[in-house]
């Protein structure tokens, strides 16, 4: 009696694994199947730019204020963090290259990307996820107006676009955060501090690397904000779901391919 | 095509973004030009600079009075001819020593002047006589290994004392006896 009880415990732990995992690669087929669809229609975000130009205006602009307020503190913890440590070995003017190299390869991309998950991935999701539970999608076919070219495609470039030049923003102002803990509050010397950071940043390896991987993010946490709202159901607790998993996995795609394409840029 | 405010903040953004990565391809360099007002230039010659890098500090008793300009390499004499840019409020002796210490052990690397003992400064255009390379750190190991190769295995610690006494000897100065 009892083993036939853990027996079908254990077969419905099974099926849940199993049916979570076909799942999940269902998703990631229609995922994809979207991605190349808004690939295809997406000339119409180009004839009529205005759309991408607005989306620009809620994913980017928007951002500005919680991405300069973060990298100023980022790069101003930078700095004192690292002074703390490289002053034992004497090197404290070596602060500027670590602030400088630190944002530029790694923290601005993904600091950066991880915040735009969190503030316009999750916008888009729940927008299009009402538009989705509201019926305004199904409206728009109705009219024979695409949504994927109307909705999706213009949200898609206007992250792309944005989410490079939020990094850029990012990396700059750190650097100014760090410059301003390192030389006036700190007392390392200015000269040094530019100086070595100009001897050490390579314009191609650093900082070309950098906006690759903040393009290559933008299309990550872009396409899955967007696929989690067309894909949530239409319901209340559907799309706050939806807005959810956005986050988390916009995080770990993220992180995951910054340590893929980390090994593919360190040669 | 009307025009929206949309259409001027995305504008501002761009050209935002624009800027941050000109300054970023800049290697972050020209936002601060040195802090130093006046200056002159002159000029030092070196066997080896080591890791010295244009906009390094000149100092002088630990205290920065001017910027490495440029550094070029002479191909009639082999060297490296520095030049500084130095305040105009500090005057040197014509005689001034031109050293290249690095700061820690491994640290960035630096000018340090040392005034001699002339009645003449130096001015602009001028070019020190007296200078010091940087140190080298492999030369100086693989200088050390090779006189400990070459020494007799045994007396390895008479060296040791040999310093020592050198050092006592210089220590227990025989002018303090004269002024005492």
């Amino acid at each position: 009696m009892i083993r036939s009880k853990i027996l079908i415990g254990l077969v419905r732990f099974l099926r849940k694994l199993g049916s979570d995992f076909i799942d999940k690669v269902w998703r990631l087929g229609a995922g994809t199947r979207l991605f190349g669809l808004m690939l295809i229609s997406s000339g119409e975000s180009f004839r009529r730019f205005r759309l991408v130009v607005r989306e620009v205006y809620f994913t980017g602009v928007m951002s500005l204020v919680i991405i300069s307020v973060s990298a100023f503190f980022v790069g101003m913890v930078l700095a004192l963090q690292g002074y703390n440590t490289l002053q034992k070995y004497g090197s404290s003017e070596a602060i500027g290259v670590l602030v400088a190299l630190a944002l530029v390869r790694e923290l601005g991309p993904v600091v950066t990307a991880l915040l735009f998950a969190g503030r316009a991935g999750t916008a888009i999701t729940a927008e299009i996820g009402l538009m989705k539970a509201t019926e305004q999608l199904a409206a728009m076919e109705m009219m024979a107006v695409s949504p994927i070219s109307r909705v999706i495609a213009p949200r898609f470039w206007a992250g792309v676009i944005a989410l490079p030049i939020l990094a850029a923003l990012f990396s700059m102002i750190g650097i100014l955060g760090g410059y301003l803990v390192a030389v006036p509050l700190i007392g390392v010397d200015s000269g040094a501090f530019w100086s070595q950071m100009q001897a050490n940043v390579d314009w191609q390896f650093d900082i070309l690397n950098g906006v690759i991987k903040s393009i290559v993010f933008g299309v990550a946490c872009t396409m899955i904000a967007l696929f989690e709202g067309y894909d949530a159901p239409p319901t209340a607790e559907g799309v706050s779901r939806a807005t959810t998993r956005t986050v988390v996995t916009s995080s770990l795609v993220v992180l995951a391919l910054d340590f893929v394409l980390t090994s593919f840029m360190i040669v | 095509m009307e025009r929206t405010t949309i259409d001027l903040w995305v504008g501002i953004f761009v050209a935002l973004g624009v800027a941050a990565l000109l300054g970023l391809a800049m290697k972050v360099g020209n936002l601060t030009t040195s802090n130093i007002g006046e200056t002159y230039m002159v000029e030092a010659a070196f066997e080896n600079i080591g890791g010295l890098k244009p906009r390094a500090p000149v100092k002088s008793a630990g205290v920065v009075v001017g910027r490495v300009e440029g550094i070029r390499f002479d191909t009639e004499t082999y060297e490296a001819i520095v030049s500084l840019n130095v305040d105009k409020n500090y005057r040197f002796p014509a005689d001034t020593f031109a050293n290249i210490y690095t700061a820690g052990l491994l640290g960035e690397q630096y000018i340090g002047l040392e005034a001699g003992g002339d009645e003449e400064v130096l001015k602009n255009g001028d070019k020190i006589a007296h200078t010091q390379d940087a140190v080298v750190l492999e030369k100086m190991i693989s200088q050390f290994l090779y006189n400990k190769a070459a020494e007799p295995a045994e007396p390895t610690t008479v060296p040791a004392e040999s310093t020592k006494t050198e050092d006592d000897a210089l220590t227990d100065n025989p002018l303090d006896d004269l002024i005492n």
